[in-house]
């Protein structure tokens, strides 16, 4: 039939006709991934937006607005300005444009991998208000509980994040207990059964707190204003 | 290679139906264990991962049933998995605008879907040798048939290991989730259990036709 024919032609194929395929095939696979990229960056860019809102909202209780910051050793510059170095923070308001927390990435070395979670920092009561997890891979139905167990999160309802005398560090460094052992307000009660993710959790917090923390206080001034009235205040 | 002449399948429900069931990629081929394991801790999980092979599946198998006649034997392996990697980079990116968090959750899994020989293998065995529009459904029905065994794996798992289904609860307040079920282990578990059951479906139907059609040829 057709095949005793087909299988010595192809048997025979010329190398300029099996690279002439290959190179149509990967033109064509270009030109899709190329359309399909375009197409969905800015939805994509668009959900990276909002659910870093979301986060920043919900580490900072009663915020609706934010102005991103960048925050290091020599001090606060907007973000996009594209001068500053250090952290990435962000300021969030509410309605009528009061500062009402800082949230703040960090990330510590949990069970399986980095535990990377976003937490809000109030510089009027000095504490933690919220943290959110944003990515790991703790063994669920153990040490994934950091991220929804509600005995847990009100670990960081109020969590004391004060400055020492000096101002350079806290006061009394944030670490996990045992199980049911908080005796202080700096203290993170662990989840029973999970202490690796729990103290992974209040390490990250520490050791973000112990170099944000005396920042944030230095230059709480200039980003304290609301996103808007940057630029048309002189104060 | 030379004695099979490539009969094109004439289109039949059956074309569909099979991936379903008598060749399902998962319990009967055993393709794709992969994802079938990995991603099977919940059953949005496995919706999620079901429908992303399943276009890739239908999509690049439509691609190379246009192209069986343009594609040297030679280069055909290369060729196939150019195409797969294409529209397993759509999937990703569409994965992406529709929802991150599902995106986080099924991780390097989309990825790798380039990787799963259920496409691969239905490209060889299949797509390249049929006629669009038969290509077109059976690999519809093959994607349905791997849907389907993710989401036999994803409910009994999440149910089990969780106690709730698309997360919603459904046992009872009193349950103690069976942690090992969304573990990795469960999902050997849970996929053992299933092959036994459609192993001993399979023993009892031919059973049956053996002793329907009279004392023939025992064994």
């Amino acid at each position: 039939m057709s095949d005793e024919q087909a299988i010595p032609a192809t048997s025979q194929t010329p190398g300029f006709r099996m690279i002439q395929t290959l190179w149509a095939i990967a033109m064509l696979s270009g030109l899709l991934v190329v359309l399909v990229y375009q197409w969905t960056k800015p939805i994509i860019a668009e959900n990276q937006r909002v659910a870093t809102e979301k986060a920043v909202f919900t580490v900072v209780p009663g915020a609706s607005q934010r102005t991103d910051f960048i925050l290091g050793d020599a001090g606060v510059t907007a973000e996009g300005d594209g001068v500053g170095e250090g952290e990435t923070v962000y300021a969030a308001f509410d309605g009528q444009g009061n500062l009402k927390g800082i949230a703040l990435a960090a990330g510590a070395q949990g069970y399986q991998d980095i535990v990377k979670l976003l937490y809000g920092y109030d510089p009027a009561c000095a504490c933690v208000r919220g943290i959110k997890i944003l990515k790991m891979t703790e063994t669920p139905g153990l040490g994934d509980k950091i991220a929804f167990d509600p005995a847990f999160l009100k670990n960081f309802v109020a969590l004391d994040a004060s400055l020492n005398a000096a101002g350079d560090g806290l006061a009394h460094p944030i670490k996990a207990v045992k199980h049911g052992g908080k005796s202080h307000a700096w203290e993170v009660d662990s989840i029973s059964g999970a202490t690796i993710s729990s103290v992974a959790v209040a390490n990250a917090i520490n050791r973000s707190m112990q170099r944000m923390a005396p920042l944030i206080q230095r230059h709480l001034a200039s980003m304290s204003k609301p996103p808007q009235s940057i630029a048309g205040e002189s104060n | 290679m030379v004695k099979l002449p490539h009969q094109e399948e004439r289109l039949s429900l059956d074309t569909f139906l099979r991936g379903l069931w008598e060749e399902n990629p998962v319990f009967v081929m055993l393709l794709g264990m992969c994802p079938v394991l990995a991603v099977t801790n919940s059953t949005m999980n496995a919706i999620a991962m079901g429908l992303a092979t399943t276009f890739v599946l239908v999509a690049s198998s439509a691609l190379i049933s246009l192209l069986r006649r343009l594609i040297p034997k030679q280069v055909r392996i290369a060729s196939y998995i150019v195409i797969i990697a294409t529209f397993v980079t759509v999937v990703d990116y569409a994965i992406q605008a529709i929802s991150l968090d599902l995106y986080n959750a099924l991780g390097a899994f989309i990825q790798l879907i380039v990787a799963n020989c259920v496409i691969l293998g239905r490209a060889e065995a299949y797509a390249s040798k049929q006629r669009l529009h038969t290509t077109l459904i059976n690999s519809l029905g093959m994607g349905a048939g791997f849907t389907l065994a993710l989401l036999a794996l994803g409910t009994v798992r999440e149910l089990l290991g969780n106690g709730t289904l698309l997360g919603f609860q459904i046992m009872p307040a009193g349950f103690e989730p069976w942690v090992v079920m969304i573990l990795p282990p469960g999902g050997f578990f849970v996929l053992g259990t299933w092959l036994l059951l459609f192993a001993w479906l399979k023993q009892r139907r031919e059973r049956r036709l053996l002793e329907g059609g009279g004392a023939t040829h025992a064994g």
